[in-house]
This record gives C-alpha cells, sequence and structure tokens, in this order.
C-alpha cells in the first residue's frame, strides 16, 4: 500500500516537521494546510517546527496493523509541540522509559515502513524522550 | 420538508457469518424490513457501508444490493461516512423523502468483515483515520482511542477500571437481545484481565469485527399510517464534522463534531437531553461512550464515568444507551451498525424490545459517528 508518489510528496513534512503558518493570524498547523481553518485566509506559508515538545499522551500498539508486525510492539504517542500544535506519531527509544505525559521529547528521523517491493524506505519523525532533559532547548 | 416515518424494519443476526455473503446479508435484512412494512414500494436504496471496495472487493455496492433483491431499475447508491455510514444512509433517505423526490426509501446497512485476519481489518479500519499523518505511521484506530483514553484518565484522575460499567452494561443488555453476537455476561474483573489491544485499551473496551446487515423503509409520515406496523416519526436528523486528525483538535477531549450534530438534532426536535429516553450511543470504544455522553449534554466535563458507576446508563437508568447491546454488546459491523441502531430505536419505540425494552420509551436518539469524533449522525425518533 506504500505510493512511490504520494510519500514522495509528503516528504516536507515527514524530513523537515514541515508545517503551516497564517499569515493573517499567526496559528500554526501540523500538518501543512492551505487555508487557515481559523480565519479562514489563503496562501498559508511554509513553517518548519522545532521538533520539540511535550508528550501530549501516549499507547503501547500490541494489535498492528499490516505492514507493522514486525515493529510490534510500539509506543505511539501525541505531542504538544513547542510552537503550539499537537502531532500523532511513533515514539522511539522507549525502551527502558517510563513514558509520562508532560515528559519533554524530540523530533528524530526514523524508518516509518520497510522497502517492500518497489525498494522505497518510507523515512520520516518520530519523538524520542529528550536525550538531555536537563538541557531543554536543544544541543 | 415533509415529515418523514420509519414504516418497517429488518435485521440479521449479528455473527461471524462464514458461510453467508454481503449478497445474503442484504438480502435478508431487506425482505425482513419490507415484510414488516407490509409494503412492497421501494422508490429508491441507500447502502450505507464502508469498506466493501477493500475488504470484498467489491465498489459499486447499491447497485450489488439492488440487484440481488430484484429491485432494478430503481434508483441506488452507496452512502460512505466511515463507522456512520449506517446513520448517513438514513440521513439520505430522510432528505429524499422529506424533500419529495420520492415516496419510499429503502435504507440498508451493511458490512462484511470476517473474511480477513485481524491485522487487515485493523488496516481497514484505520482508512477512516488520517492516511498520511495517522495510518501511515502505524498508528491504529484503537490506538487514537487510546490516546484519548490514557489523556482523560490523566486529566480526570480516572482508572481503567473506571470504564468497565460501560462494558459491563453492553453485555448486559446484548444477553437480552436475540440478534446480538456477545450474549454473555461480563464482570468488572472479566474487564479488568482483558488482554490490551493498544494500551490501556482492551479487547473489553472495544466493539468487535463482525458481519450483519440491517435495513429500515421510510415514507412520508402522511402515508404512514397504512403501513402494517405502527410508523416511527423521524423527528431529527442532523450531520456535523469536525477535523480527520484527532492531533487538529484544539482539545481533543471535546467531541465538537458530535456535539454540533446532537445539538442540532435537539433543535429539530425541539427537545432537551433530559427529554431523551434512550440513546443508542456509538460505542465502540468505552472511552467514545464516554466523549460521547459528554458531548450530547449528558453529563458534564469529567463526569460520564459517574454517571456509568451510578448505574444511569442500565436499562432501568435515566438514560439507558445501547440498550440492546450497543456496538459492544450486539457487534460493530461497522457501516451497518449505524442502521441496527436505528432498527433498535424503532424496535423499542414500538414496544417490541423483548427483555431489552424499556419501559415507556417514547423518545430515542441514536448516533453515529466515524473516524475519532470526525463525523457524527444523530437521528432522534418519537414512537
Amino acid at each position: 500500500m506504500m505510493e512511490l508518489p504520494r510519500f514522495h510528496r509528503l516528504r516536507g513534512a515527514y524530513y523537515r516537521l514541515e508545517g503551516s503558518a497564517c499569515p493573517a493570524c499567526e496559528r500554526r498547523f501540523f500538518p501543512p494546510r492551505s487555508v487557515c481553518p481559523s480565519c479562514k485566509a489563503q496562501g498559508l506559508r511554509t513553517f518548519a517546527f522545532s521538533g520539540r515538545g511535550t508528550l501530549y499522551s501516549f499507547s503501547r500498539v500490541l494489535q498492528p496493523p499490516r505492514g507493522f508486525a514486525a515493529m510490534a510492539p510500539y509506543d505511539v504517542g501525541m505531542v504538544r509541540l513547542e510552537e503550539g500544535p499537537l502531532i500523532s506519531a511513533q515514539l522511539a527509544d522507549t525502551e527502558g522509559v517510563d513514558l509520562s505525559i508532560g515528559m519533554p521529547v524530540e523530533m528524530v528521523t526514523r524508518k516509518i515502513r520497510d522497502a517492500e517491493e518497489h525498494g522505497y524506505i518510507v523515512y520520516g519523525y518520530k519523538f524520542r524522550p529528550l536525550l538531555r532533559p536537563g538541557r531543554a532547548g536543544g544541543p | 420538508m415533509r415529515d418523514v416515518s420509519i414504516i418497517g424494519v429488518g435485521q440479521t443476526a449479528v455473527a461471524e457469518h462464514w458461510d453467508r455473503s454481503i449478497r445474503d446479508l442484504s438480502v435478508e435484512a431487506i425482505a425482513a424490513a419490507r415484510q414488516d412494512a407490509g409494503s412492497d414500494r421501494v422508490d429508491v436504496l441507500f447502502v450505507g457501508n464502508m469498506l466493501s471496495g477493500e475488504l470484498g472487493g467489491q465498489e459499486n455496492l447499491a447497485t450489488l444490493v439492488a440487484d440481488a433483491c430484484a429491485l432494478l431499475p430503481i434508483e441506488a447508491v452507496k452512502i460512505e461516512a466511515a463507522c456512520a455510514s449506517g446513520g448517513a444512509a438514513l440521513r439520505a433517505a430522510c432528505l429524499a423523502v422529506g424533500s419529495g423526490a420520492h415516496d419510499c426509501a429503502l435504507v440498508l446497512g451493511v458490512e462484511k468483515m470476517t473474511d480477513h485476519l485481524t491485522d487487515g481489518v485493523t488496516s481497514a479500519l484505520a482508512l477512516a483515520a488520517d492516511a498520511d499523518y495517522e495510518a501511515a505511521h502505524g498508528i491504529s484506530f484503537a490506538a487514537l482511542n487510546a490516546l484519548l483514553m490514557r489523556r482523560y484518565m490523566h486529566e480526570h484522575r480516572a482508572r481503567h477500571e473506571d470504564f468497565a460499567p460501560f462494558s459491563v452494561n453492553a453485555h448486559r443488555n446484548a444477553a437480552r437481545n436475540p440478534r446480538a453476537m456477545y450474549r454473555t455476561p461480563i464482570t468488572v474483573d472479566d474487564f479488568v484481565g482483558s488482554p490490551l489491544v493498544a494500551d490501556p485499551i482492551n479487547i473489553l473496551d472495544s466493539a468487535g469485527i463482525c458481519d450483519g446487515a440491517a435495513a429500515l423503509l421510510v415514507a412520508p409520515s402522511s402515508e404512514a399510517r397504512r403501513a402494517r406496523r405502527p410508523p416511527v416519526r423521524v423527528t431529527a436528523s442532523a450531520c456535523a464534522t469536525d477535523s480527520l486528525g484527532l492531533a487538529e483538535r484544539r482539545d481533543p477531549l471535546v467531541w465538537q463534531g458530535v456535539a454540533d450534530s446532537a445539538r442540532m438534532a435537539y433543535e429539530q426536535a425541539k427537545v432537551k437531553p433530559k427529554d431523551i429516553d434512550f440513546f443508542e450511543v456509538h460505542d465502540a470504544f468505552t472511552i467514545v461512550s464516554v466523549l460521547t455522553l459528554e458531548a450530547c449534554g449528558f453529563a458534564d466535563r469529567g463526569s460520564a464515568l459517574k454517571l456509568a458507576a451510578e448505574g444511569r446508563i442500565a436499562l432501568e437508568g435515566d438514560i439507558p444507551i445501547g440498550t440492546m447491546g450497543g456496538l459492544k454488546g450486539r457487534g460493530h459491523p461497522v457501516g451497518a451498525s449505524g442502521a441496527y441502531q436505528l432498527v433498535e430505536c424503532v424496535l423499542q419505540l414500538r414496544g417490541e424490545a423483548g427483555e431489552a425494552q424499556v419501559k415507556g420509551a417514547s423518545i430515542g436518539m441514536a448516533q453515529s459517528v466515524g473516524g475519532s469524533g470526525s463525523v457524527a449522525v444523530t437521528h432522534i425518533l418519537q414512537a
């Protein structure tokens, strides 16, 4: 079910966490939109998120959809990005970590789906517990 | 708009119908509804279904059903709104008959899910979510609801077992419905010990995968009196939407689309939540019942668990939900569930719900929800 043009189109969001910002009301969105749902302005511009945020909620998937069995069980979460929006994503490097709501997390680029018959590996964002939480704000 | 009524209903048992096709199930439910109405007239067919393409390799489903039921050459279309498809199909029929375009509309909700293994059905159900930003990341539909449940437990200091009364109630009611799939009562201990699907959601939080079909005949109320069975009026039909992606809500624990759909329905029927005698809730997961009861005005924010703990959702309570088992107990053949809810509403309002009868029921509400609260169709029916 992996269509090459589809995932190629998604590379800005998947690799660089690009969403949108509204020129009129300044609200920021992930995933990207072309019309602002808040003030209805058009012509939203690309906005790259920092990738830093806090964990809003999390779950461990034990009954995976087709294509994800090799990764299971895996953790997923919703993250409140520093710039405001929420994002849903897989969580990475959670082994031995007690996940908790509110913990700081950061974006990492990881494999989302293995190569299927066409040989295209989908990479994209996941979030991991902050490596050095004492130095919030990044490396 | 003309006033419309439901003049006949029919349903198959909800089960793993390994020996029966989507055709077989459709034909049975439709024949039962036509017999119930005592009328052969059908002008248009609306088929509520979510996954016939994905799970059955069959689209153009409404033509298939019209053909199988020897209804050609009537107008026939499939209505898809994820798990709200059944409710959306009745709404299409209400618009068609209410507008005067047609005089007798047939509504079918049908789903055939059990030809596939669980991972295939799990992937198919995720089609209701955002394909690029949820499903493609392996976030299953159960996982989305698990994210909501964990957050709800965090904000309202609830424990997982606090959700047990919803599942216990559903199984208790299903035991009184001969068409239901899960007719075995369960205990709180069963609930707590059930295997996890997506932590904290377990098997007994979740409505099961199954097959089924339910049908309703809709006619103008002015002509409904000639039907064989007492007609039931549709006094409200309303649909509203919310963001496709759960993360794009201002507050994911506020199901605004569900609230908007209910508010419009209350306005149309000129009723308030306290006037509703029973509520067929879209309890695909226990957390959905909680968020729905709060969004529809039956409980304040953070207090739906208390409503359940106090037994107010039971058949004898002041707001009985899932009276014939709900999605959890009857089974959740996704695109058909909305039609089952409405058939059950009609049976309750005619006083034909048997052991599951809500005494003195005269106003019933059924709400069909698709995605993570991203589309909601609410109907209010009155005897």
